[in-house]
């Protein structure tokens, strides 16, 4: 799928791949509509994202809209105001993603308020959003939504359950809208492990220079997103399979 | 006939289908729209998505005034402008011919919308100081982002006092909307859901959109409410000009999903001249009723009015008062509800009141 001039939203788009895949595609000449649920994170992620835009002079445009994608009230206000600013909003990306408490607790130490919580940003509220902004794309026939999935959406890992259940469900949602849905396409993608801040907040010990940069997996992003129309719909898909260039 | 007081899901909305040519109707779920159209045929959908264009706000001196959006207006790159009523003290719940007056305002005027987003007045008409233009302002640099933001925060969707439960947002969007274009939601698609649009297409109905600007119904004020509807904004795309014309040359015929849609593809057709259907974007004063020549539209998907409300009057752009009564005497012996939230008819045009496949023969 093209990307200049496409309307797209992205959500954890305050920082790690969010920011840095808001930063690529408005230097693509997309125009992008970056949701977090800070206020000031995010002033200043648009900030960022606006001077990068202003060098690569591709007419991209970075607007914020503070909303947290967990709460059913934000869904709508979300999708009202990001369709006043840029319509139509042709590709979604659910990047906002929350591990829940840390350090992570074992899922028998895990509280039920917690579960749900993290339930509610990585699931509930990628459904939701999706639904609404999903609808317009199957009157066109076009369209594409990407889930930010995980490795540990396949694997089961100490510490990590409630963030696992929630990006395996996650991955299903993909594959059920694709399923449901087609020619509209939906895939999950896991980006790897990379050097942001939820990868410390989880494993603070961990050496940076083994983890990829959010930069170089943006790239890998906006390849996959300009062959989307040739991958199998609903597709789980990992990032660095889109690394290009003989690799 | 009873109101329909609550938001119903889509599976529980009825449907009348009347032969506006021969009389007679019969009931049905709207479930089975696709059922009741022949492959060929074309449901035109208006895109638009529903506001939240009730703002409540305080004058200077801190007394309560109600804005709501009645049109976006042209603005200048990076600024929100609107037209808007204003309305005394009170909220839906409260008929809005009830409502006290607003506190007077004058050009230049600040009304304050929660703690920060700010309504300037612009303008007040010459025929009423209730309506009045505004453009909408934060506090720091211009930013239409942080405007919208803030208008979807402190927003509630029109309603009135048949309705007493708040709606939400969620409450008042079609399936498939896109564009804040309207103010009130376009009703008539409450009957479909994801699943209608996907049957429709397996059974090689086509579907096409347009952008219509739905307006209020009522604010309360006899100068306004005597002008009502208001110019409302339209669009056309080229598209669905195409996906008409198509469905002209395979003897196909053009539902409309709403008045707003009837609105605006016939507006686009007076626009066109004869022969051609064009896109066309603007505003349309256009109003339907007795006597309209139609010549793009084959039957409307709308909700169910009672005799003397001015929605089923423009139903006489369809068929003949006598067939829409006799419909309606059966959609009440079949327990329909009335008003937007309630059940739905589909009217096909009696055949006798305009020659539309001989104005567009492709």
């Amino acid at each position: 799928m093209e990307i200049w001039n496409k309307g797209v939203l992205v959500t954890g788009a305050s920082r790690g791949l969010g920011l840095e895949l808001s930063r690529a595609l408005v230097r693509s000449g997309a125009k992008v509509v970056m949701v977090a649920r800070g206020a000031k994170d995010l002033d200043a992620a648009v900030r960022v994202v606006r001077d990068d835009a202003a060098t690569a002079n591709l007419g991209g445009e970075a607007h914020g809209l503070a909303f947290d994608v967990g709460d059913k009230e934000a869904i709508h206000r979300i999708s009202g105001a990001a369709a006043a600013i840029v319509s139509p909003i042709e590709i979604v990306v659910h990047a906002a993603s929350s591990l829940g408490p840390a350090p992570m607790p074992l899922l028998m130490d895990t509280d039920c308020e917690d579960l749900q919580r993290v339930l509610a940003v990585n699931l509930v509220g990628p459904f939701r959003l999706t639904k609404v902004l999903a609808g317009p794309m199957v009157l066109r026939q076009r369209g594409l939504v990407l889930f930010i999935s995980s490795d540990a959406a396949v694997s089961a890992y100490a510490g990590w359950g409630s963030y696992g259940v929630s990006k395996a469900a996650q991955d299903h949602l993909a594959r059920s809208f694709a399923a449901e849905l087609d020619p509209v396409r939906f895939f999950a993608v896991d980006p790897g492990e990379m050097d942001t801040k939820m990868h410390a907040d989880a494993m603070p010990d961990a050496d940076p220079a083994t983890l990829a940069r959010p930069a170089d997996v943006a790239a890998q992003l906006l390849r996959l997103i300009a062959q989307a129309a040739t991958l199998t719909n609903g597709a789980r898909l990992v990032a660095a399979d889109f690394a290009g260039g003989g690799r | 006939m009873s109101p329909a007081a609550e938001p119903r899901a889509a599976e529980e909305v009825r449907l009348l289908v009347v032969d506006g040519e021969h009389g007679g109707s019969s009931a049905h779920n709207a479930g089975s729209l696709p059922e009741l159209l022949e492959p060929g045929d074309l449901v035109v959908v208006n895109d638009a998505a529903t506001l939240p264009a009730t703002l409540p706000a305080r004058d200077a001196h801190g007394a309560f005034v109600e804005l709501r959006l009645v049109s976006a207006l042209d603005a200048p790159a990076g600024s929100v402008a609107f037209r808007a009523a204003l309305l005394g003290a009170g909220d839906h719940r409260t008929r809005t011919e009830d409502r006290p007056a607003p506190p007077p305002v004058t050009v230049g005027d600040i009304l304050l919308v929660g703690d920060e987003l700010t309504a300037r007045v612009l303008a007040v008409a010459s025929f009423s100081d209730r309506l009045v233009d505004v453009t909408l302002g934060m506090p720091g640099p211009a930013d239409p982002a942080a405007v919208w933001a803030a208008l979807y925060r402190l927003g509630k969707p029109v309603q009135y006092a048949h309705v007493p439960r708040p709606l939400a947002l969620w409450d008042v969007q079609n399936v498939w909307a896109g564009r804040p274009w309207a103010v009130e939601m376009p009703s008539a698609g409450r009957a479909l859901r994801i699943g209608t649009l996907l049957a429709l297409r397996r059974r090689r109905v086509e579907i096409a959109t347009v952008t219509h600007a739905a307006g209020l119904s009522a604010t309360g004020d006899p100068a306004i409410d005597a002008r009502l509807p208001f110019p409302e904004r339209f669009e056309v795309p080229e598209a669905t000009a195409r996906a008409i014309l198509r469905t002209r040359a395979r003897g196909g015929r053009v539902v409309a999903v709403g008045t707003s849609v009837t609105r605006a593809l016939e507006s686009a057709a007076a626009r066109s001249g004869e022969g051609r259907l064009r896109a066309a974007a603007g505003t349309t004063d256009l109003l339907l009723g007795p006597g309209t020549r139609l010549v793009v539209v084959d039957a409307l998907l709308t909700g169910v009015h009672e005799s003397d409300t001015t929605h089923f009057q423009l139903l006489g752009a369809f068929a003949d008062r006598a067939v829409l009564e006799a419909a309606l005497t059966t959609a009440e012996q079949e327990g329909f509800l009335g008003h937007e939230l309630g059940d739905t008819w589909l009217v096909w045009r009696g055949r006798l009141r305009g020659a539309s496949s001989a104005t567009f023969a492709a």
